[in-house]
């Protein structure tokens, strides 16, 4: 056992866990925050996405272990956060999510989208979504919920 | 909980973690970002008894150029490659290859020592330093040595590091303003594993790679010297006749596709 002390959303946590714990799992198992969800556990489908001091990164690939000392932001963490709550609306009006399994990690790579490429034309959109797998929408709504926050951005 | 059983040690000194690999008597592995290592854990491909992380270790994350050598610690990420610190044209090439390694959340965690001596064949920085030339730092219990890229990558998950090194970072060659680069990757997504990498530098010395095999990346010399006489592009079909002369062990799909890869790296080196 190893133990850890971090910050979920905004809240400080310690914990003793198993080495082998992978930070999904810590957030979903022992912090009972379901909103992050697990796909394929192997860094391809982006649906464990989070935030890690800020930047997204795949919490399934990600020991529990390395993640002592760090700010987590899972999808629960983004009540009052602006460019969230822009995707969450444009989400809701584009029809971006069907079944709503990808969309925890869709929404925070949305986020790293709006927030790091704020000049992205679609193009570009539909390349950094290529490590977020959705397969209910085709990505036509997500894409245009995520360039409409962009317009928005740039009005 | 997906990988097998291990342990987990946090390092606070390179010191650390070569007394460590010199004292294992256990399979040790030593974890940078652990993006690749991270998802052969969970598929139980890789199933070492100890990780030692280097996540807390000062030191090997600074890019500085120093001459006509780049300095780049082993902990850099490839999204700050991907996001333009390394300087000059050099920089710009490592800038276009990170933008195609795996997607911005894996790249955000990712190392680029940690790709090197992890050495998956269909892995970019591989391939792409090799085109690129100059020598890998590494510390062992003799203090610091460094090794040259040609021939450091020997195979599959094999390098040149001994068993109880760690790979620090890299000294690499400066590309002067006028040189040119071209890097083409196949694959069927953006971001996914190589099927085949064409890497072209010309600089001063002419240096292509054809990456991405069953092995280790490999020079291709008759490509150098076409280049160095003056080429600026390459048919798919003389790619191709090259390659045949080489032991690739390639089958007819795979001599085709890093044959194209060569020839759009040279394309790209001279649009």
């Amino acid at each position: 056992m190893t133990e850890l002390s971090l910050k979920i959303n905004g809240e400080d946590i310690a914990a003793d866990v198993e080495h082998r714990l992978s930070l999904a799992d810590f957030i979903r198992d022992h912090r009972r925050l379901t909103g992050t969800h697990l796909g394929c556990e192997h860094g391809v489908c982006g649906a464990c996405t989070v935030l890690m001091d800020g930047e997204p990164v795949r919490s399934c690939i990600t020991l529990a272990a390395v993640a002592d000392g760090t700010e987590i932001t899972t999808i629960e963490g983004f009540d009052d956060d602006e460019p969230m709550s822009d995707l969450r609306q444009a989400f809701h009006e584009n029809h971006a999510l069907q079944c709503g399994y990808c969309t925890p990690g869709m929404l925070i790579a949305a986020r790293d989208i709006v927030t790091r490429l704020p000049d992205a034309e679609e193009d570009r959109v539909r390349l950094e979504l290529a490590g977020n797998l959705c397969r209910c929408t085709g990505y036509v709504g997500i894409v245009k919920a995520i360039l409409s926050v962009l317009d928005q951005g740039r009005a | 909980m997906k990988p097998a059983k291990f342990e987990h040690q946090r390092m606070t000194s390179v010191d650390d973690a070569v007394k460590a690999l010199g004292e294992a008597d256990k399979e040790i592995r030593v974890l940078g970002g652990g993006q690749s290592l991270g998802p052969m854990m969970n598929l139980r491909l890789a199933q070492p008894d100890v990780l030692l992380d280097l996540s807390r270790v000062d030191g090997l994350t600074d890019i500085e150029e120093d001459g006509n050598r780049l300095k780049i610690g082993s902990r850099v990420t490839h999204a700050r490659i991907e996001d333009g610190e390394v300087p000059g044209t050099t920089g710009a090439y490592m800038q276009f290859v990170a933008s195609g390694i795996s997607y911005r959340s894996v790249r955000n965690r990712g190392t680029i020592g940690g790709s090197v001596a992890h050495s998956d064949p269909a892995a970019d920085w591989p391939s792409a330093l090799l085109a690129l030339g100059g020598h890998v730092t590494a510390a062992g219990p003799e203090g610091l040595r460094t090794i040259s890229l040609d021939g450091f990558t020997v195979g599959p998950f094999s390098t040149g590091l001994g068993f109880d090194e760690v790979l620090t970072g890299f000294e690499l060659a400066v590309l002067g303003p006028g040189a040119r680069w071209g890097y083409y990757k196949v694959n069927r997504k953006p971001g996914e594993f190589a099927d085949a990498i064409g890497a072209i530098t010309v600089g001063a010395e002419p240096r292509a790679v054809c990456g991405a095999t069953e092995s280790a990346p490999f020079r291709v010399p008759e490509i150098e010297q076409r280049l160095s006489a003056g080429a600026d592009e390459l048919s798919v079909v003389d790619a191709r006749n090259i390659l045949e002369e080489h032991d690739t062990g390639f089958d007819d799909y795979e001599l085709q596709i890093h044959a194209v890869a060569l020839s759009r790296a040279v394309k790209r080196a001279f649009e």
